[in-house]
This record gives C-alpha cells, sequence and structure tokens, in this order.
C-alpha cells in the first residue's frame, strides 16, 4: 500500500515536471503563447504526451513535435513518446483563460462564440469593428479593423 | 522561439525506428485491403490536386486578402491529403509512405475527379470550380464523420470545420461576380459553364465506391444529391445567374482516365522528387 502510493506520487511528480517542460514550449506562430495555453496537449503521462494538431494543414505541426522532443529531452524524458491524435478535433473551446489574457496581450483579438459578430479591439477595447478578411496570415486567423482607433488587428478564429 | 539543439547522429537513429514524422497514429490494418485504399486514394487525390491547383495562385492573385485565401484553402486541403494519403500507405502496407503516394505516382494511378484537375482559368473560373467542389466536400466529408472506420472519421471530422470556410467563401464570390458588373457576370457565367460537366462524376457509385458505402466505410453520395442541387441552385439564383443546362457528362477520374491537365501539374509537382529520389534536407 505505501509502495504504491510512493509510485503513484513519483507517478504524478514525474507528471507535473513534463507539464511544465511543456509549457515553457511556445506555439511557433504565436510565441506569446504555450502550446499548453492554446489547448494542443490533450494528455500527459511519464510514457506519453499526446498531441492534436489546430489545423489540417498547419505547417507548425511538425515543428511543435519537434520542439516539444526537445523540451522533453533538456527536462531529462528523453524516453517520453509523442503521439499525434485527430479525434476529438481540436476547438478554440481548448483555449485556456490563461491563454485567451495572453492574445489578447499579444494584440489578437481572441476568439468569440460561433455565430458572434462581437469582436474587441485589442487595441483600445471598441467593438466597433469590421471584417477585412476572413483569411490571414496564418490559417487560424482572420484579419479585422477597428473603426474607432482604425488599427487593423489579427482575430483569431472560432474553430 | 528557442533554437533547437544540434542533431546527433544517435538522434537520426532514433528518429528512424519512431518514425518522426509529424503524422498521425493510425490503428493498425489487420489485412490488406485493396479497396479501402482505393478509396483513400480517391479522398486524398481530390484534395492533393486542387491544393495544388490553388497554391498556383500564391502571389499571383487579384488581391492580397484573396491570395491569403486561396493560399490558405490550398493549406487545408494539402492537410487533408497528407492525412489520407498516409493513412491509404498504411492500409496499403507496401512501405510506401504518404510522400511516396504523392509524388511517385503517375497519372493512370491518380484518383482524383476531373472537377479538381481543371485549369485555374480566370478567377471567376477558379472559384466557379471551388463553390462547387467544397459543397460536394462538405456534405462528403459530413456523412463520413459517421464513417465505420475511425480514421476517416477522424480525418472527416477534422476537415469539415475547414471546408465551411471554403463553401462560404466561394460561394460569396460566386454571388459578388455574377451579380457584378457586366464583365464579372460574364466571366462567372462562363466559369460555371466549364465546370458544370464534372459535377455528375461527383455522385458516381461505381464498385469500390458501392462496396464501401455497404461496409459503411464511405459515404452515400446519392444521398445528399438533392441537397447538393438546391444548394448549387440556391447561389447560383442569389447571383442572379441561370443554372447552366446539363451536358454530357464526363466520368473515369476515379480508374485512372484522367484529362492532359493532370500530368501538366503533376510535372512540376514531383519534378524534385523524381529528379532527387530520396533527397533531404
Ligand atoms: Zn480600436
Amino acid at each position: 500500500m505505501v509502495a504504491a502510493r510512493a509510485h503513484h506520487s513519483a507517478e504524478h511528480l514525474g507528471e507535473q515536471a513534463i507539464w511544465s517542460a511543456l509549457f515553457s514550449v511556445p506555439d511557433p506562430e504565436i510565441p506569446a503563447v504555450s502550446i499548453v495555453d492554446l489547448g494542443i496537449v490533450r494528455d500527459v503521462t511519464t510514457r506519453q504526451v499526446t498531441l492534436t494538431p489546430t489545423y489540417t494543414g498547419c505547417p507548425a505541426t511538425l515543428v511543435i513535435e519537434q520542439m516539444v522532443r526537445a523540451a522533453l529531452d533538456e527536462a531529462g524524458f528523453g524516453e517520453v513518446e509523442i503521439r499525434t491524435i485527430l479525434s476529438p478535433p481540436w476547438t478554440t473551446d481548448w483555449i485556456s483563460e490563461e491563454g485567451k489574457a495572453k492574445l489578447l496581450a499579444y494584440g489578437i483579438a481572441p476568439p468569440v462564440p460561433a455565430g458572434s459578430r462581437e469582436v474587441g479591439c485589442p487595441q483600445c477595447g471598441s467593438i466597433r469593428t469590421e471584417e477585412i478578411s476572413r483569411f490571414g496570415s496564418t490559417p487560424c486567423k482572420a484579419q479585422w479593423r477597428c473603426t474607432d482607433c482604425l488599427e487593423p488587428f489579427d482575430l483569431f478564429k472560432c474553430h | 522561439m528557442p533554437s533547437l539543439p544540434p542533431i546527433r547522429p544517435e538522434d537520426e537513429a532514433v528518429a528512424k525506428v519512431r518514425g518522426n514524422t509529424g503524422a498521425f497514429d493510425a490503428p493498425p490494418v489487420a489485412e490488406e485491403d485493396r479497396v479501402r485504399f482505393d478509396y483513400l486514394l480517391r479522398l486524398g487525390d481530390d484534395s492533393l490536386i486542387l491544393g495544388q491547383r490553388l497554391s498556383e495562385y500564391c502571389g499571383h492573385a487579384p488581391s492580397v486578402e484573396v491570395d491569403l485565401s486561396l493560399a490558405n484553402m490550398g493549406l487545408d486541403l494539402i492537410g487533408q491529403a497528407t492525412h489520407f494519403l498516409e493513412y491509404a500507405s498504411k492500409v496499403e502496407g507496401a512501405g510506401r509512405d504518404g510522400d511516396a503516394l504523392a509524388f511517385r505516382r503517375d497519372v493512370l494511378d491518380f484518383r482524383n475527379c476531373w472537377l479538381v484537375e481543371q485549369p485555374n482559368g480566370d478567377f471567376a473560373q477558379t472559384m466557379a470550380r471551388q463553390f462547387l467542389f467544397s459543397t460536394w466536400q462538405k456534405l462528403l466529408f459530413g456523412q463520413l464523420t459517421a464513417s465505420a472506420d475511425e480514421m476517416i472519421a477522424a480525418i472527416a471530422a477534422k476537415a469539415v470545420k475547414e471546408v465551411t470556410y471554403h463553401e462560404e467563401l466561394s460561394a460569396e464570390w460566386v454571388i459578388r461576380l455574377g451579380d457584378g458588373t457586366d464583365e464579372s457576370r460574364r466571366r462567372m457565367k462562363e466559369g460555371l459553364d466549364w465546370n458544370w460537366r464534372f459535377i455528375p462524376e461527383l455522385f458516381e457509385m461505381d464498385e469500390i465506391a458501392a462496396e464501401m458505402t455497404s461496409r459503411g466505410i464511405g459515404a452515400d453520395v446519392g444521398s445528399f444529391r438533392e441537397e447538393y442541387d438546391r444548394k448549387v441552385r440556391a447561389v447560383i439564383e442569389q447571383a442572379t445567374l441561370e443554372v447552366p443546362s446539363d451536358q454530357r457528362p464526363i466520368l473515369g477520374g476515379r480508374r485512372g482516365h484522367h484529362s492532359e491537365n493532370l500530368g501538366h501539374i503533376l510535372a512540376p509537382m514531383q519534378y524534385l522528387q523524381r529528379t532527387y529520389p530520396d533527397a533531404t534536407w
């Protein structure tokens, strides 16, 4: 019983250490946000880390896998496997509140609920904003503009 | 972004064993399944060829916004193709990976429909093609999310959200150009006329498609034909254009019979891999 609990706690500490290593891995396209904030890390055990891509054709998927590999090696978890799953498909609902706050501070409007057109300007907070282009600099972003402060900005698309 | 540590020889050995390809995990396939393999090629090749077609626009589209849209849609499609072809390679089990399927097959081995290999033409013709294809692909993937093949269901569920954007965007352009100036109207009418005869192939049910459907893996395309026609007609009417009259259908892409266009698409796409086989970074 004691041995089992000790094992359990070692396992737990290992998982915590892996989570914190992964927390230091930034998204390659939005470096202000960690892959944990974005909800890309789906599961962590001391044997395996499970990732999921944001978009089907996201060119960052391979880069993220390599960065996770490097972070695990650095933290002494070189034997941990990396698994990539597609199902259930990633959704912007998995972006943490902390992640949304980081996006906003970085100048990217966080995703708004599907169907809502109320997008706040990351510069001045006004909601008098309009879509310029449904596609932006990366697959996950759309181009918007604030009609109050006139600044263009990226919106992280609801997905 | 922190820089990556240098790659050591022992890392390369590990990477080879682990297959660090950025691809997803596919469930092991018990026995060789030729019919399923062929069906996956159809799904993957549609996405691959249309994605390649759209990438021809990179830096050439009429505006920056459109350039981004087309490049992004192309990227989504190539992402779909990667998933379908990687899975196809596992089902085939012949040691060819997804890249080998994309870059080392010749025209006769491609299973895409004729619609996706049609030339871009002008911007209106490109958008007409996209609208007719994405409207179909959205219905197709919607049904494939319930496929008995978990991998196909997962890819479809992932991709259907993106295809929704493709359909909306291209429908908006059909309406904007059709209900626009005399010239844009003429061009959209010609674009729809050009692509119209390739619609029946999307709904073709040959032996392979029928077997996949009866096994609960493939989509029953006939079941959403009416919905497709209704959606397409509604957009064309909103564009104040007339629905083109049906022409003699052209079939055969699913069995490797293609227009001369496909060879011209493959030549630049496969050039590097054919000239320098097994080249690596
Ligand atoms: Zn503003």
